[in-house]
């Protein structure tokens, strides 16, 4: 039972057109036309490019996405990864059936409903109750099982006091719960989840990821789910799909596809070389790398860092070098500091020395930070400084269980004794 | 995977075939259908003093303007023994209820696609649902014109030839047809401006024109009369036969046309599933082009 495939994706693509519609659409309508009547292809879909949102391309039709294949079993939860502009909305309206595919085929044996936004049609004129009853009906309940729910809806939504007050007059937190509370009762086959847990307060957050892990553990339910915090992700999915440039570039299990898709995102620099002090003597390569040796500028929170310096000394070099290096946070605030020469026992040999320092997990807080290096001759008294020579990430995944981030620069894993 | 499981309850493909309704789902739906229904009619004058009483002032107005222009000025005759007023009106609220099923159901895609944007139903539910809720509004118009009637018929100093004959029965055909044909017209117009947006100009005036070729404020006999060259314009016009008849059951002067009726049924049913046919194409995509 648990290994039936209730949604299988085949070789999926959709295609748009760049730049104004509108204009020339009848012309391209009365050819792709004309190709039809004469049993030929679309002359327009062979002309598609992939969709690389930075570059520019030749042609003005894109594939949005492309040869999209997968397969879901039923009580399965699917994350869907990706960065801006990968494809990952358009695969969720098309599995909502907001759009339809240009070519390839989606085969389900189970309703989708599907929930691109909360409060879909909510009229701000009408009160929270008459809201529950459209929003639950556009979202595919009939009345008798919104008359079924309506308590447990307002509950959830927690707001009660005010289920008879027109919309409009509601908070936009309020507008979100109740909007939410009425998505969270449906009771689809397979359930599709665009960023929509980004909203509401802490307190909702927490609810509505409880809410959804109900949804799938306890009813037997097939979620796909689509979210940039990974946090949430890793906390709910079991398997996922990395979309990139509208192809799927990796899957499998959530977490080893987070870790590709981190290690992946270009933006951060894990590897550097400097030469400027000294010609004879210098560092070589500083790189930043997890526990498994892979060089990497994201980590999670319970992971360790290891900063290794690969140094390459010539022959006869005599001076005396020092090398240290700061982790400095995002405003600027040098949160530690550490040197070789801390560990009295080091010197460089000739050849090259890697020194390696490890950063402990449970330590640095989530956020950005940056490698701040000091390379110094101690004989001559000259030294050279990198103000930004790495940067890297912590991020939230692995955070203590009490999931609220800390206010706090390092959050050490003291030791705790009860006595 | 054996092949035994390869079997689907539903897929979404590109693929489209020319008639692929699926009533049993539009029955799942019914429920938003009046939910919208419920919508339209609770909110539309929200924040207003007079409140429905709108739905009332537009057609006496519009039907007094008339009498005092068609009737007092320009010498259009209404007919042995029929009032002016009260032919205006029946006309007024028949033309009223295509015109607003037409104008209402015509900008649907552009006026939901929000909704439509983030979420699947039968989209054709959209369109339905104002259908029904002009249905209330056609209602309450009639019943304004039966008193109206009724004060005509017994306080008014003349006496009037006015009685609705046995063929009122087949009132509620007209109702029927009016609906479709306004439906079927808007579904039309709607999915082509999904990528012609300067149907919305034309449909704007175009209702307009379209009143003066429905026989709303003259019998269609006079026209004959007066522009015999010109009759051939109004004569199929299928909108101008059920205008015609409508008032010909309530007033019951004149007779029913039963071969105009019958080619009016067929106009009516084949624009109303060639609106289906386009609307069901168009609401796959048109959420890319609009």
């Amino acid at each position: 039972m648990s290994s039936e495939v209730i949604l299988k994706v085949e070789n999926l693509g959709k295609q748009y057109r760049l730049g104004l519609v509108g204009t020339g659409t009848i012309s391209h309508d009365i050819n792709r036309w004309w190709s039809r009547v004469r049993g030929k292809d679309d002359p327009y879909l062979k002309v598609g490019e992939t969709n690389v949102r930075s570059e520019k391309g030749d042609s003005q039709y894109v594939w949005a996405i492309k040869n999209i294949n997968f397969e879901v079993k039923r009580g399965e939860v699917l994350g869907i990864i990706g960065k801006n502009g990968a494809g990952k909305s358009t695969l969720l309206k098309i599995l909502s059936k907001v759009t339809s595919p240009t070519v390839g085929i989606v085969k389900t044996n189970g309703r989708i409903a599907s929930l691109l936004e909360v409060g879909t049609g909510f009229h701000p004129e009408m009160t929270g109750r008459e809201n529950i009853y459209l929003n639950g009906a556009i979202l595919g309940m009939t009345k008798a099982e919104i008359n079924d729910k309506i308590d447990e809806i307002i509950e959830f939504s927690g707001c009660l006091r005010y289920i008879d007050t027109p919309v409009k007059r509601y908070s936009s937190g309020m507008r979100v719960r109740l909007a939410f509370a009425v998505a969270a009762f449906l009771e689809p086959d397979i359930l599709v989840v665009d960023e929509v847990l980004a909203v509401g307060d802490a307190e909702f957050q927490k609810k509505a990821i409880g809410k959804m892990q109900d949804i799938s553990s306890s009813d037997g339910r097939t979620v796909l789910f689509v979210s940039h915090n990974m946090e949430s992700m890793a906390r709910l999915c079991e398997r996922g799909i990395l979309l990139n440039h509208g192809e799927i570039e990796f899957t499998g299990k959530i977490n080893d596809v987070i870790d590709y898709y981190l290690s992946n995102n270009l933006e951060f620099r894990s590897t550097f070389t400097e030469t400027d002090l000294d010609e004879n003597c210098y560092v070589q390569r500083v790189s930043l790398k997890n526990s498994k040796g892979e060089s990497t500028s994201n980590f999670r929170f319970n992971e360790d860092i290891s900063v290794e310096f690969d140094i390459i000394k010539n022959e006869g070099v005599l001076d005396d070098f020092d090398l240290s290096f700061a982790v400095v946070n995002s405003s600027n605030v040098v949160i530690l500091s550490s040197s070789f020469s801390d560990s009295n026992s080091f010197s460089i040999e000739e050849g090259e020395t890697t020194f390696k320092a490890k950063i402990n997990g449970n330590f640095l807080n989530k956020g950005d930070y940056k490698i701040r290096l000091f390379f110094y001759n101690n004989t001559k008294r000259q030294g050279v400084q990198r103000i930004d020579c790495l940067n890297f990430k912590i991020n939230e995944i692995g955070f203590y269980n009490n999931a609220q981030v800390r206010r706090a620069l390092i959050i050490p894993n003291l030791d705790w004794v009860k006595e | 995977m054996k092949t035994a499981e390869e079997r689907w309850l539903y897929t979404i493909s590109s693929k489209k075939r020319l008639i692929d309704f699926n009533f049993r789902e539009i029955w799942r739906y019914r429920d938003l259908l009046f939910l919208f229904v419920k919508r339209d009619i609770i909110t539309l004058y929200k924040q207003t003093i007079l409140g429905p009483l709108w739905y009332l002032i537009q057609p006496l107005f519009t039907s007094l303007i008339f009498t005092l222009i068609f009737n007092n000025l320009a010498d259009i005759p209404t007919g042995e023994g029929v009032p002016n007023f009260l032919f205006n009106l029946a006309g007024i609220t028949a033309w009223n209820y295509f015109k607003e099923c037409l104008v209402g159901t015509s900008d649907t895609f552009k006026k939901n696609e929000n909704i439509f944007g983030k979420v699947y139903f039968p989209r054709v539910i959209m369109p339905m649902s104002v259908v029904v809720s002009n249905l209330l509004k056609f209602g309450i118009q009639l019943l304004v014109l039966s008193g109206f009637y009724l004060y005509y018929v017994f306080f008014s100093k003349v006496t009037y030839d006015i009685a609705p004959g046995l063929n009122i029965l087949v009132f509620p055909l007209f109702v029927i047809l009016m609906a479709l044909l306004g439906l079927g017209l808007g579904m039309i117009v709607s999915s082509m401006t999904t990528k012609y947006r300067d149907l919305t100009f034309l449909i704007q005036f175009g209702v307009q024109l379209l009143m003066y070729g429905s026989a709303v404020m003259y019998p269609m006999s006079y026209f004959k009369d007066k522009l015999p060259n010109y009759y051939w314009l109004i004569e199929w016009n299928p909108i101008a036969i059920i205008v015609e008849s409508f008032r010909v059951i309530i007033l019951g002067d004149g007779h029913l046309d039963i071969n105009k009726i019958i080619y009016a049924i067929i106009i009516s049913c084949v624009i109303f599933l060639l609106g289906l046919v386009i609307f069901n194409k168009t609401e796959k995509s048109f959420i890319d082009t609009i």
